[in-house]
């Protein structure tokens, strides 16, 4: 069952927008030219459709916010900044089925009552760029994109704006800040953006991944999208499975499939013997081998104390040392926090520092529970979401590997002779 | 004023909003972002200078010293460093002889470290501009840098398979 990587799976499938529209492409567009935006959101409410970047906050809710907005002009900006370490789902369908994208933003348009699209895309993606600079240009000319789409009155433009690098300009209000050529930092909400967004203006803010697919719910119906899968979270997602896995790659599955069910079946099965799998990059929490059974849809692993996130499966091995790991996470949010707020900056500095002392035999015992403590005070006082859940995986291989990180503070060593002592 | 500069500005629009596509032009014609040309850009959008460096310091993106003919960064996220990314950062700067954040005395190479570049299924990686050489090893370093020292010597463009 797939949904977004229909077509590119198909044999001889190409970028081109010819490829596109030989497998039905744009007909989504034509037909919403046709219909009442009004008509357009109910399907896409009913579809049940939720955010694939990590949140999950219901698409339709937040496309009717926007819709309703009476303040013009109004944007829809796609978050294209795919940074969460281990994720690489939204660069295969820009490089892949770009059209589906545009497609699916102009549809976004047409609902809202807005003309102007805008790409946020990673800096570092340039394939993905120069394609979707094609394929904009090639839309235009087939009056897919632009003024008056297809005869229409409905006109609707898309740029592409390149990301400087930057992990918490994939958090929305970080993202917008940056578009406007500030520091990428978030803001205080509410306002949200689908008021407040853009130049202040109502903007509709969506993942790649969530808007491609759009197109399909509106030939098929939401009806037909909210059957499929899990039902508090349907339709389909992509899992990017990286780490000791012998079949790294995305899969498209329903929304529920189990998580031994990816590694096994569409991975290949673990390199060694598994030790710990964070589902949902590194800003979820670590699941071992007692929690394979869990379904990975949002409220599932989320009940199982992680969370899906955008997707990045990241299996590691026994051949690992957990506080090692634990240790690079810490380095990671310390480097990217924005520093606008002093829970996250200092937060993941001191965790830092702390991992550092115990990785080389100088840590202190009463750490292991001040760790806790500070993901308590950075999730209830962090503004967004990077502050909120920088230690949880720390935390997480705390609770679940504790012998490990007590071994390395009273015996200050490394029994697999990875972190240096 | 640099002359290349002159020809950024003329096809940009003097809007706050402009600045980061700016300063990502100007890097590219330099290489780098240096004083000068960061206070140009000020100038030219009426905004402090300081706001400029703010942002400019802020990105991963840009760099404030010239890289190297090649700019070899290698990816340290944690499906690269699952892979043991640490060994391939450690066998590079044996290679080349310098540490992380640095450029070697020929210019000819700069070593930096990126976290998850979004290749992960390719894991451990390095990236030269745009080309990704896949799954290396410390063995694989050398070839690469053997491969890259002879393209500087002779002019030959490695053979590129992201």
């Amino acid at each position: 069952m797939e949904i977004i990587l229909r077509n590119i799976h198909k044999q001889g499938y190409s970028p081109d927008i010819s490829s596109y529209i030989t497998e039905g492409g744009y007909k989504a567009l034509e037909q919403s030219l046709e219909v009442k935006p009004g008509h357009l959101l109910s399907e896409i409410k009913l579809s049940k459709l939720v955010g694939r970047g990590g949140a999950a906050f219901p698409t339709g809710l937040k496309w009717e916010l926007a819709h309703n907005a009476e303040e013009y002009p109004k944007y829809v900006v796609c978050n294209a900044d795919e940074g969460e370490p281990g994720t690489f789902k939204d660069r295969i369908i820009m490089e892949r089925d770009p059209h589906l994208l545009l497609e699916a933003m102009a549809i976004c348009g047409r609902i809202i009552g807005s003309t102007q699209g805008i790409i946020y895309i990673r800096g570092e993606y340039f394939d993905a760029y120069e394609i979707l600079k094609k394929a904009i240009l090639d839309a235009e000319k087939r009056k897919f994109l632009g003024r008056n789409i297809l005869g229409s009155d409905f006109s609707f433009n898309i740029r592409l704006y390149r990301g400087a690098g930057a992990y918490v300009c994939g958090e929305e209000t970080a993202l917008l800040d940056s578009l406007e050529g500030k520091k990428g930092q978030s803001r205080v909400k509410p306002p949200f953006p689908t008021f407040t967004g853009y130049e202040d203006k109502p903007t509709a803010l969506n993942n790649v991944e969530t808007l491609s697919n759009i197109p399909e719910i509106v030939l098929k119906g939401g009806e037909w999208f909210s059957k499929i899968g899990s039902p508090l979270s349907p339709g389909t997602k992509l899992y990017c499975l990286s780490g000791n896995i012998h079949k790294p790659g995305v899969y498209e599955l329903p929304t529920g499939t189990p998580l031994s069910e990816l590694l096994g079946k569409y991975g290949g099965g673990v390199e060694g013997k598994l030790k710990a799998v964070l589902p949902g990059g590194v800003s979820s929490s670590f699941l071992t081998d007692r929690e394979l059974s869990v379904n990975m849809d949002y409220p599932s692993v989320a009940k199982a104390g992680s969370a899906l996130g955008s997707g990045a499966v990241i299996v590691i091995n026994d051949t690992h040392c957990m506080v090692d790991i634990a240790k690079r996470c810490t380095e990671f949010f310390a480097h990217e926090s924005c520093g606008m707020c002093t829970p996250c900056r200092e937060g993941t500095k001191r965790a830092k520092e702390m991992l550092t002392g115990i990785t080389q035999g100088s840590g202190e015992l009463s750490s292991l529970e001040l760790l806790r403590d500070m993901r308590k005070v950075m999730y209830d006082t962090s503004r967004c979401g990077l502050g909120q859940s920088a230690l949880n995986a720390v935390v997480s291989a705390i609770e679940k590997f504790r012998d490990e990180f007590e071994e390395h503070i009273a015996a200050k060593k490394c029994n697999l002779g990875i972190c240096s002592g | 004023m640099v002359e290349p500069l002159e020809q950024i500005f003329a096809s940009c629009k003097v809007e706050r909003k402009e600045l980061i596509p700016l300063l990502q032009e100007i890097q590219e014609k330099l290489g780098y972002l240096s004083d000068d040309a960061m206070k140009a850009a000020a100038e030219f959008l009426h905004i402090p200078p300081s706001a400029v460096y703010g942002v400019a310091t802020f990105y991963n993106q840009f760099r404030f010293v010239p890289a190297g003919k090649h700019p070899l960064k290698i990816c340290l996220g944690t499906a690269c460093h699952i892979q043991g990314s640490k060994l391939i950062m450690e066998a590079m700067e044996r290679e080349l002889d310098i540490k992380a954040g640095n450029v070697t005395p020929d210019h000819e190479f700069s070593l930096d470290r990126v976290a998850c570049v979004g290749c992960c299924a390719l894991a451990p990686v390095i990236i030269d501009k745009k080309t990704v050489y896949p799954r290396m090893t410390p063995f694989k370093v050398e070839e690469v840098l053997a491969l890259l020292k002879e393209e500087n010597a002779h002019g030959r463009l490695p053979t590129n398979e992201p």
